[in-house]
Order: C-alpha cells, then sequence, then structure tokens
C-alpha cells in the first residue's frame, strides 16, 4: 500500500503540501498518485515567479500510461521549482516525499486540505 | 460484465501485482516499475501471463479448407508445425480479430483469438463451419497461456526441458510450434510450446492445462531467476510491442477499419483459390485503393520533444486535423516519444513533418518507418 507521510497535508487531487514556518510552503504530489500514475517520464512544473490558484491546474505530469493534470493545493507565488525532478522524473516515483517535491510556493490563501489521515482513509494509503 | 481471473491470479496476488481490466479480465498491470520489466525483456527476459486470450481447436478432414474460408490468409499453405498470423473479417472487410492460427497436424490447427473477441471469434468459427467436416472446440477456459520473452528465454524454458528434447527447443523457428517435454517438480509432461510474441524480442508462449499454471510459473521463475526473469505486466506488454510496432486489437484494429489501410495487405490472401468471409469487400477496397492511396494509412511518429502523443490525440498538419493517435506513450528503449496513428495518405511518406496536438499545445513529430525497435539477431 503506498505510504503517506503523517507530517505533511494533501488536497483532493493528491498533493502533498509542508509548510515550514513563515516560509515558502513545498509541493509535491503524493506516493499514493505516483504509484497510480506508474512510471513518471516527464513533469511540467509552473515557472518560478509565475501565480498558481488553488484548485486549478498549473502543469502536468505524464507516466509511460498517462498524463494527469497537475493542481496547486494553494494561491501565491512561485519561488522555485526543483529542476533536478525535471531533469530526472524518476525520483518523483522513487522518493514523491523527499527529493521528488516539485515546487514552492509564497503561499497567499490555502485550498481546502486534508490531514494525512484524512488522505489516507479517502485513498487507501498507509500511514 | 462478470469479472474473470486466469489460474494464475493467486500468483499475480502473491506476487504484489496492481491489476487492471483487460478484455473482461483481472489482469496483472505491473508488479513492481513497468520501466523495469520493459527493460528486463529488453534485456534478459520476463514472463507473462496470457491465459486470458481464446484457444479455440479446430480439428477435421476440412480444417485447413475452413479455415481458408473463416479467415482472410491461405491456412492450408502453413506447413505443420508452423504458425501464421491472420485476421477474421467480416462479410464487409471489417476486421473482428486479428489471431495467430498454429497447424499442429494436417487436419488440426489451434487458432488464438484476443481476450476481449476469443467468445466471438469462437462463435463465428462455429458458425461458419456449418457446411465443413470439422469440430471448433473453444478450450479457452480449461487452457492458461504463459510467454518468457527476452534474450535469455530459451536457456530459461530450456532449465525445464529433458536434454535429450533440447533441440526442439533450440532448432525450433521464429514462429514455429511443437510438443515438447517440461518437467515441473519431477513431473514430465508434453506442452504446446510455440516461439512466438509480441514484444519484440525471442521469446516462447506455452500453453498449459489450468490445473498445472501455476506450478510451471512458479518453475519458471525460480530457475529463471539467475537469468534475469521477472513476472512483467501488461503495461510493459504494450510498451514492447508498440515499440515492435505490433497493432493492438482496438486501438489499431477495429471492426470499422481494414487490412489494408492497417498497413496488413499482405496478411489477405485475395489470391486463394477458395472464397473467405469478406474476400469480395476486401478486393473491392483493394481495387478503390483506400488506405494507400486515398484515406487514412497507420504509420509510426517520432517525437521532437519529450512528451508523448496518446491514443485519440489529434494528429495536426499546418493546423489542419489529418488524422489520429491509435498509441502512443515514451519509448522505454528508445529515448523519445513513439506513436501508431493513422493519417491521411497524402501525410503518410516517412520523414513528413506533423504535429500532434498534445493536450491543446502543437508539438512537433515525424513520420517514420515501422517498427520503431527491431532486435539484433
Amino acid at each position: 500500500m503506498s505510504k503517506v507521510a503523517a507530517e505533511l497535508q494533501y488536497s483532493v487531487e493528491h498533493e502533498w503540501i509542508a509548510r515550514d514556518g513563515a516560509g515558502p510552503a513545498t509541493i509535491g504530489v503524493s506516493a499514493v498518485a505516483a504509484d497510480a500514475l506508474g512510471d513518471i517520464v516527464y513533469v511540467d512544473l509552473p515557472e518560478a515567479g509565475s501565480a498558481v490558484t488553488a484548485g486549478e491546474t498549473c502543469g502536468e505530469i505524464e507516466s509511460t500510461k498517462s498524463v494527469s493534470d497537475l493542481y496547486s493545493p494553494v494561491t501565491g507565488m512561485v519561488t522555485e521549482v526543483n529542476t533536478a525532478a525535471v531533469e530526472d522524473p524518476a525520483v518523483i516515483n522513487t522518493d514523491p516525499y523527499g527529493a521528488g517535491w516539485l515546487f514552492k510556493v509564497e503561499v497567499a490563501s490555502e485550498g481546502p486540505l486534508l490531514s494525512a489521515e484524512e488522505y489516507a482513509a479517502a485513498n487507501g494509503g498507509e500511514l | 460484465m462478470t469479472e474473470n481471473h486466469t489460474a494464475l491470479y493467486g500468483e499475480h496476488r502473491k506476487a504484489g501485482a496492481s491489476f487492471t481490466d483487460f478484455g473482461g479480465w483481472q489482469m496483472p498491470l505491473k508488479y513492481s516499475s513497468e520501466l523495469a520489466e520493459h527493460h528486463a525483456v529488453r534485456n534478459a527476459a520476463g514472463l507473462f501471463d496470457l491465459s486470458h486470450m481464446g484457444e479455440v481447436w479446430v480439428t477435421g478432414p476440412d480444417a485447413a479448407a475452413f479455415l481458408d474460408y473463416a479467415l482472410a490468409g491461405k491456412l492450408s499453405a502453413v506447413a505443420v508445425g508452423k504458425a501464421k498470423y491472420s485476421l477474421i473479417c467480416n462479410v464487409d472487410g471489417g476486421i473482428v480479430d486479428d489471431l495467430i492460427s498454429y497447424r499442429l497436424a494436417d487436419e488440426r490447427f489451434l487458432v488464438v483469438p484476443n481476450a476481449g473477441n476469443a467468445a466471438t471469434v469462437a462463435g463465428l468459427l462455429a458458425e461458419r463451419a456449418a457446411s465443413f467436416n470439422v469440430v471448433v472446440e473453444d478450450a479457452s477456459a480449461e487452457t492458461s497461456l504463459v510467454a518468457v520473452q527476452g534474450p535469455n528465454a530459451q536457456a530459461i524454458l530450456l532449465s525445464l526441458v529433458p536434454a535429450e528434447q533440447h533441440s526442439l527447443v533450440t532448432e525450433m523457428k521464429y514462429y514455429a510450434a511443437g510438443e515438447v517435454a517440461i518437467t515441473v517438480n519431477g513431473t514430465t509432461n508434453p506442452l504446446l510450446v510455440a516461439r512466438t510474441g509480441y514484444t519484440g524480442e525471442d521469446g516462447f508462449e506455452i500453453y498449459v492445462p489450468n490445473a498445472d499454471a501455476a506450478a510451471l510459473w512458479q518453475a519458471l521463475l525460480e530457475n529463471g531467476a539467475d537469468q534475469g526473469l521477472i513476472p512483467a505486466g501488461l503495461a510493459s506488454r504494450d510498451s514492447l510491442r508498440l515499440e515492435a510496432g505490433m497493432p493492438l486489437y482496438g486501438n489499431e484494429l477495429s471492426i470499422e477499419g481494414h487490412a489494408y489501410s492497417a498497413g496488413l495487405g499482405p496478411v489477405v490472401s485475395l489470391a486463394k483459390e477458395s472464397d473467405f468471409i469478406g474476400k469480395a469487400a476486401l478486393a473491392a477496397i483493394k481495387e478503390a485503393g483506400d488506405g494507400v492511396s486515398s484515406g487514412r494509412k497507420l504509420v509510426g511518429l517520432k517525437g521532437a520533444g519529450r512528451r508523448a502523443a496518446r491514443g485519440h490525440y489529434t494528429v495536426l498538419k499546418d493546423g489542419a486535423t489529418i488524422g489520429e493517435v491509435t498509441s502512443g506513450q515514451p519509448s522505454p528503449t528508445l529515448g523519445y516519444p513513439v506513436a501508431m496513428a493513422y493519417v491521411d495518405v497524402e501525410h503518410a511518406t516517412v520523414g513528413t513533418l506533423l504535429d500532434v496536438d498534445l493536450r491543446g499545445k502543437a508539438e512537433p513529430f515525424e513520420v517514420v518507418a515501422l517498427p520503431f525497435y527491431k532486435r539484433q539477431k
């Protein structure tokens, strides 16, 4: 069963968000989503400096089998993108909550977020 | 639709497979990583459960003449011990299924349709057999099929074959088949082995009664482990066949399509003396040139960027729609996106530069010859 990291919050679209004090939030996709997608081969991320809106698409993730939209769980300004994940998207499969993070956002407002427990219960993940 | 399980379902569960519905069957999509499974087949070996496919036996004095009538190919010209890829068509020339037939004796053939079409094909064969002296027997429900595919497939199979029968395997040509003694758990049984596959690699397909399937599966995995054999799911099977330029029924082939536009003209034997179902329609289509000089034909596309074209995406030339993608994904072996698509014949020449609408953005692709990948012999 796919791992759900206990210390993070989640959107219904399977993004996770880590908020570290007042700094930018880090965003990625859950292991549940990465496992369901299969081997990820391409990721299109919003550019640093661009605005993202909670609940709206801001990029896409492509696996060998399918393409999925990437949704921003928050509204704000993108401060940084993980170019290493763009170069080698396999890291999103192998370490979705760590080296496979996707982008950072200076958050203006959050969309609806789930706790790890709620997300795991809704998606059959393992805490 | 009822959810069918193969006799190997328990093995897949034990191995941690994730499942997908395919033709009404719950089949392993992948066990770990579909990319790892793909590369294993290209570089070592992979083990596939294909038990969802059909097995229809055609036996009797008219077996060859009957298949000449029921199928588009000339099955009477197939030598005993050989296989032939063919099509079963409707009267309009539409493709009901693509299938492989094995001639195992003068008067005995095994016809192997796709999973989703197995019942239809078995029914049609029985119907078309009415005026022939043959028995059509659908053994799909009792028969399992496992495939060992990849450069190490022969060595792995030989590990289960008594030494005195090794030459039956080593001398078996591509697209040949025959009974080979296979030893599992100390018991030796003759099984039908064919040197066929759907991966673009060397490999064998082994027909086995359901009751013996799990033991054979386990023995192959155990003996093949040191040869790099791993179980492989339908995700890798799809990427392997796409690289090998092989059509998939439901994607490239359909009842609305026909052999000529699919590039399968040579599979249709208009020259055979006997009539066959679809012959008149196919002769007219060939005469009219549909799929060759008019209409659309199946081509290979190679992506210039990293993003892949997928089934049903629109193919464009200077912004105008000129075709539709049938299958596509990033090629794990080649490292660039590959796709098959039906495009208007005037844009189907190798080297033509086209675009594919990738979710709202036109991305450049080039028409290339099929297959995308061909193994070194």
